[in-house]
């Protein structure tokens, strides 16, 4: 075979290998990316059960019960426009509390309860997840401020 | 005084970097002796420089120097020494700092031991080096500065992020840092090769060490990192697909991709512009990494202090030296001559398969760390997680590993594919044998890919050892046997991943104390809980008496820290670590009626993980080893002979 021919064959293999990591990078975004969504963006646009999303807001201050097995947490997330409510079955992070910011990755279930896999909280006192940047509870009136 | 002389070194250093770039540029361009003389001299004083500003910034982290605002505001007074030392790049200013210093160290090494280059290359890469240095002295001296003092000086200090203090600090970043930017020297040869157009083996022969000696520190540094995260995180996971994790994961495929083409080019002299290229590439994605990282503008479980503003900066430098070192391989790539050809069936061709794979995964691994800042340009909040990275890289990298049964049993320039299968036999049948096994016990209980991990690992294990077959062990060079130790390394940590996911049990209760817990053949006994404390923190701390099959029992005390400056709590999880598997216990938050969340996992193997990562830098280190061995011998040999004939 001489050289030239290899070198096309290279060059095909290696083409056929980049067109199908494009399709194969779209596909899987398509059906992994988790986007990400407030309550009221739920409400809206309404979100199909089982599909992987990222919930944010705040918790809703008195709406954390703790389920009897003592490892599963009920609480409503709010954007100060809508309401939405959300389970988590783990060891929840320090720093999540009511009144406070939460991003939780998962999935809504038929009822319409959010089924969180995962919540991230603030970190520490410096880091807030970057999606709820702006949103703020107001103490006094016990309502959600978004400062955009 | 110390804060102000070790800005005075930086500013120093970069002057000099610039005199380094200058007197490089204008002796090649005049071919003027005597300027190229100084380059050596200059890249050596630098390298001295920025190494000096770097210790002076550890004295004043030591000493807690309360008047500089960097310590102010990441170390406290009250912090352990270790913490207060590593907490030197713990933070964004000294982790550039870190960053500059490698870089000059770097060159000043290229500058005293690079002996093989021809000597033009070897000032243009000096030259280089001193480039891509200016713009990263510039970022740290204008946008960054780690000696600025603050008035008035606080007394304690606001301390560092308790997460990262840990034994971790002091030796991750670092080893990662070394690795990184160590890059950046094969990034300057190939910017000093494209400028002689003195592409070949020659070339590649003088190359391979450093990328060899930077990949080492790279792949120790990914796997202390992976190791750190999941203990410290506690989340049981090791790796998270955070575009954090991302940042060294790619330029660290790259850099495996160019030290597998580095080989081919130094033995057959073939893939000449792919190799320069993707030393170019290598660096640029440590580049990018280090953007990723230090402008936040990604969520990251790791992100720390993060400034948009920054960002901006290092936009600009990126931009600048990728699209110019591109630009440069634009213009020049006509002028690097066609390499030796080679046989499709050949270890050529099963190497360019190697780079085209690793090449694959890195695309999609960009693509997907970059997609979610794409998407918000256009209005949409995307993230990006595992089951995307899992699903794209999971395949790949096991076809990757199939070609690492073949690849070394494949012979240069022409082989015949009778000829391999031959070769191959052995690792086929232990894969059969494998997958008949596997499919009798665990059919239907463990996923596609898990199963397909464990196979193929126990078959790269096979194969990887094959070369050796029928060799004189004894006689076999020491690079041989470096190959066969990363191989064989590539193979423990898959196995451990696979098992990792296929066999983990894991069981989350909420328990008083005094009550047991069963779980995967373990007896946990909750013994009491009760409040301890260390040097800066107090802890919950559950004491627990685990044993497995009525063995001796062992204690273990998972714990909950508390941390007051700055106010945090960090989850400590129990390691207890068997042959085969590690006991990883997290003690959660109270749950009703006194009792405690516990999440307690069995992995199996799982430390394999870290082993093969281990393994993989210890084969590189064997290559390095070999290689230079081999050099000092064969000059050693030449004198002999010259003096012999004299």
């Amino acid at each position: 075979m001489k050289a030239k021919h290899q070198r096309l064959i290279l060059a095909l293999a290696a083409l056929a290998a980049l067109i199908g990591a494009g399709l194969l990078a779209t596909s899987a975004l398509r059906d992994e990316a988790a986007y990400f969504y407030a309550p009221a963006d739920v409400k809206t646009k309404g979100v199909e059960p089982g599909k992987a999303i990222r919930l944010g807001g705040m918790v809703v201050k008195g709406s954390l019960k703790h389920a009897p097995d003592g490892v599963t947490i009920r609480f409503d997330v709010t954007d100060g426009k809508a309401t939405v409510p959300a389970t988590f079955k783990g060891i929840a992070p320090d720093l999540f509390r009511e009144g406070s910011g939460v991003v939780g990755e998962g999935a809504f279930d038929r009822s319409g309860t959010f089924i969180a896999t995962n919540l991230l909280a603030k970190h520490d006192e410096r880091y807030m997840p970057r999606e709820l940047e702006g949103m703020r509870y107001d103490e006094q009136s016990h309502k959600m401020k978004v400062d955009r | 005084m110390i804060a102000e002389a070790g800005l005075a070194a930086l500013w120093l250093a970069a002057s000099l970097a610039f005199l380094q770039l200058a007197l490089a540029a204008l002796g090649l361009a005049g071919d003027k002796a005597e300027l190229l003389g100084a380059v050596r001299p200059v890249a050596v004083a630098q390298g001295l420089l920025t190494a000096i500003a770097f210790i002076l910034l550890v004295m004043l982290f030591l000493r807690s120097d309360m008047s500089v605002a960097l310590v102010a505001s990441n170390s406290h007074s009250m912090k352990p020494w270790l913490y207060k030392f590593a907490g030197t790049w713990g933070n964004h200013e000294g982790s550039m700092l870190l960053w500059v210093t490698v870089m000059g160290v770097a060159g000043a090494a290229v500058a005293l031991f690079e002996r093989a280059l021809r000597r033009h290359t070897h000032m243009a890469t000096l030259g280089g080096q001193a480039a891509i240095s200016l713009g990263f002295y510039a970022f740290l001296l204008f946008a960054s500065n780690p000696f600025a003092r603050v008035q008035p000086a606080p007394a304690d200090g606001q301390g560092l992020n308790p997460l990262l203090q840990d034994p971790g600090l002091a030796f991750h970043p670092p080893t990662l840092y070394l690795g990184y930017v160590g890059l950046s020297v094969a990034f300057s040869f190939a910017i000093g090769a494209l400028l002689t157009r003195q592409v070949d083996a020659a070339f590649a022969r003088a190359m391979r060490p450093w990328v060899l000696g930077a990949w080492i520190l790279l792949t120790l540094g990914i796997t202390a990192g992976s190791y750190w995260a999941y203990y410290e995180l506690g989340w049981g996971g090791w790796w998270f697909w955070d575009p954090v994790e991302n940042a060294s994961l790619m330029p660290w495929l790259a850099a495996t991709a160019l030290l597998h083409s580095v080989t081919v080019l130094a033995t057959r002299d073939a893939l000449r512009a792919w190799t320069v290229m993707l030393a170019v590439v290598a660096f640029s994605m440590s580049m990018v990494g280090t953007f990723l990282v230090r402008s936040g503008i990604l969520t990251s479980v790791h992100a720390f202090a993060v400034d948009p503003e920054r960002g901006t900066f290092i936009l600009a430098l990126l931009g600048l030296y990728i699209g110019g070192a591109l630009a440069l391989f634009g213009w020049r790539v006509g002028a690097v001559r066609e390499g030796a050809p080679f046989e499709l069936v050949s270890r050529e061709t099963m190497l360019v398969v190697n780079n085209l794979l690793l090449s694959v995964i890195l695309g999609l691994v960009l693509i997907g760390t970059l997609y979610p800042l794409l998407t918000e340009a256009f209005g949409h909040k995307v993230s990006v997680g595992a089951p995307y990275f899992d699903r794209i890289a999971g395949p790949i990298a096991l076809m990757l590993m199939l070609v690492m049964v073949i690849g070394p049993l494949t012979r240069w320039r022409r082989d015949q594919a009778a000829a391999i299968t031959r070769r191959a036999l052995v690792p086929t049948l232990v894969a059969l044998l494998v997958i008949a096994i596997l499919a009798f016990k665990a059919w239907g209980r463990i996923g596609i890919l898990p199963f397909l991990g464990i196979v193929i690992a126990l078959a790269v294990a096979v194969g990887s050892v094959a070369p050796l077959w029928k060799r004189n062990l004894r006689r076999t060079p020491l690079f041989t046997w470096g190959m066969v130790i990363a191989h064989l390394g590539c193979a423990v940590s898959l196995g451990g991943m696979a098992s990792d996911s296929a066999f983990t049990v894991e069981k989350l209760v909420a328990a008083r104390p005094g009550e047991t817990v069963d779980t995967a053949g373990w007896t946990l006994r909750f013994l009491k809980i009760m409040p301890v404390a260390g040097d800066n923190w107090t802890a919950l701390q559950a004491d627990m008496e685990v044993s497995r099959g009525g063995g001796t029992p062992v204690l273990i005390h998972p714990q909950s820290r508390f941390f007051a400056s700055p106010p945090t709590t960090t989850t400590e999880a129990a390691l207890l670590t068997r042959w085969n598997g590690q006991l990883y216990v997290v003690l959660g938050q109270e749950a009703e009626g006194g009792r405690w969340q516990l999440r307690i996992w069995w992995k199996p193997f799982v430390t394999l993980i870290w082993l093969g990562g281990f393994l993989i830098a210890l084969g590189g280190a064997m290559a390095l080893v070999g290689r230079e061995r081999r050099g000092w011998l064969l000059k050693w040999r030449s004198r002999k002979a010259q003096e012999a004939l004299a």
